[in-house]
């Protein structure tokens, strides 16, 4: 009764549809991420989504057309600093998240104002997502599934050992470079319904609670994306029956699922 | 007739943003050779085999590498990495991965590629480890694995970056055991970098001991009366 009514509002049908297309991109593109040691890529790219979005409404442009070229150029970025040996990368990373958060921050105080529209960009609304973004997501959602699938096997050879798909010939900047736009496209789409300090959850939890779970690549792939799917459309639906806002929500979801799959991995262990 | 080419380095300088780790070298590795390159920690052994992958290019000099390597066909075992320890995925998948190669825009594994990944398998005795998961394995277990996965890449040369760190004795016994077989009896050249040079050399043909200014290249015994190898010698006893 109270689902039938919630699928019933407009800003609700766009919640679940764009929802479930970011949070099976993410999955997909997080179970790399997660195992070539890149999560705090994805955490920092929502800092400066969060950074760019508060310069776009600053200067009066549109959000997405500002912050998709500015967080495609971070991740460039970001991944050249994960992929020196010789920095101390991870410190580097936090460095720059930090970094553009500070400068979201500043320029807000500067011309809006500390509003709820820092609360909105920081933890996510519901009501964020327009017919635009549903199209772009259903866009971003199918070049993901597309190349994923094409280049499945070679992603899998990237991750498991760089050096030997370099020795074989493999153009391993070429598809780490793929990851981190796709990556930067998706965290860009959710950003304003999960929020920016909650989006990187999307990417991280899925890859985790599968690997408790799947011993084969492709076992983990197919579980995050499900589980990714099911915790956004469990948290969207408690955070419509218990009103409570909808990126925590999923968080909690996805934290849920992961404490069982890891439940479920020590018995299975005994 | 000497057996034929496969890698020729000539007058050799490698190195990174201008500091050259190593200069100078002249080097020919022919089919089934069997090379131990030795040498302290930062002599430049690791970024000699960079060099010799193709990864790295020479700052002087020239590394010929025969078509066929330059195609990818070169079959790598890197030091593992803190991340494949607890790498998701079966011993299938990962051997399967030594079947793709930069060339071509083929997707899919053929039905070929999937039958070399069975037959190297069966070679290295793990094809009844096949669906087991690569994290649950033991070293040994582990390097069989990858070296499955470097035939799948390669028949005529294997490049080892130190492959008995963190095994056994016996596993690493095992390992030059098979090192040894493919060498003799599939006529596969092997080049290893080693720190394990007692065993080593029990295999190996020749030797490539990097030293601070000077190199010595020749077989085992010769190097065992060098003035490099008496030093190993006296340390061993």
């Amino acid at each position: 009764m109270s689902i039938l009514e919630m699928l019933s509002w407009p800003f609700m049908q766009r919640a679940l549809i764009a929802g479930v297309l970011v949070s099976l991109c993410a999955a997909l593109l997080g179970v790399s991420l997660v195992l070539k040691r890149y999560s705090m890529i994805g955490d920092g790219l929502s800092h400066v989504s969060f950074g760019a979005l508060a310069v776009a409404v600053a200067l009066g442009v549109t959000p997405l057309y500002f912050s998709i070229p500015v967080v495609i150029l971070a991740a460039f970025l970001l991944l050249r600093m994960a992929s020196r040996p010789h920095w101390n990368s991870d410190a580097a990373i936090a460095a720059t998240s930090a970094s553009a958060l500070a400068l979201g921050i500043l320029v807000i105080s500067r011309t809006t104002g500390m509003t709820t529209d820092v609360d909105n960009y920081m933890f996510g609304s519901v009501l964020a997502m327009t017919e635009a973004d549903v199209y772009l997501s259903a866009g971003v959602c199918a070049a993901v599934l597309v190349l994923f699938i094409l280049f499945y096997h070679k992603l899998f050879a990237v991750t498991f050992d760089e050096s030997f798909s370099r020795a074989t010939g493999l153009r391993v900047d070429r598809y780490n470079t793929l990851l981190a736009v796709l990556t930067a496209l998706t965290i860009v789409l959710g950003m304003r319904m999960m929020g920016a300090m909650l989006i990187s959850s999307l990417v991280i939890f899925p890859a985790l609670t599968a690997m408790r779970l799947f011993k084969s690549f492709r076992g983990v792939v197919i579980c995050a994306a499900a589980s990714s799917v099911v915790c956004f459309c469990g948290g969207l639906t408690a955070s419509w029956v218990w009103s409570t806002p909808v990126g925590a929500s999923v968080v909690a979801a996805n934290l849920a699922l992961f404490l069982c799959a890891c439940l479920l991995r020590a018995l299975r262990r005994r | 007739m000497k057996p034929r080419e496969l890698i020729v380095c000539r007058d050799v300088s490698l190195g990174y943003e201008g500091q050259s780790v190593l200069t100078h070298l002249d080097l020919t590795i022919r089919a089934g050779d069997y090379l131990c390159i030795v040498g302290d920690n930062g002599s430049g052994k690791s970024t000699l085999l960079r060099g010799l992958l193709g990864l790295l290019a020479p700052q002087q000099g020239e590394i010929w590498r025969a078509g066929e390597l330059r195609r990818g066909a070169v079959g790598y075992l890197p030091q593992q990495t803190r991340a494949q320890r607890d790498f998701p995925a079966t011993v299938s998948e990962v051997v399967l991965s030594g079947c793709l190669n930069g060339r071509g825009m083929r997707f899919f594994y053929s039905g070929a590629q999937k039958s070399r990944a069975l037959m190297n398998m069966g070679k290295l005795g793990i094809l009844e480890l096949k669906d087991q998961c690569y994290r649950d394995l033991s070293g040994g277990q582990q390097q069989r694995v990858l070296l499955a996965r470097a035939l799948c890449a390669a028949s005529s040369l294997l490049i080892l970056d130190e492959p008995i760190t963190g095994l056994d004795p016996a596993a690493a016994q095992d390992l030059y055991k098979i090192l040894s077989y493919l060498n003799e009896k599939e006529g596969m050249a092997v080049v290893m970098v080693t720190h394990d040079l007692k065993t080593a050399l029990r295999g190996a043909r020749t030797v490539l001991h990097i030293g601070r200014s000077s190199y010595f290249c020749g077989t085992a015994a010769d190097y065992l009366a060098s003035p490099q190898g008496r030093r190993f010698r006296e340390e061993e006893a």
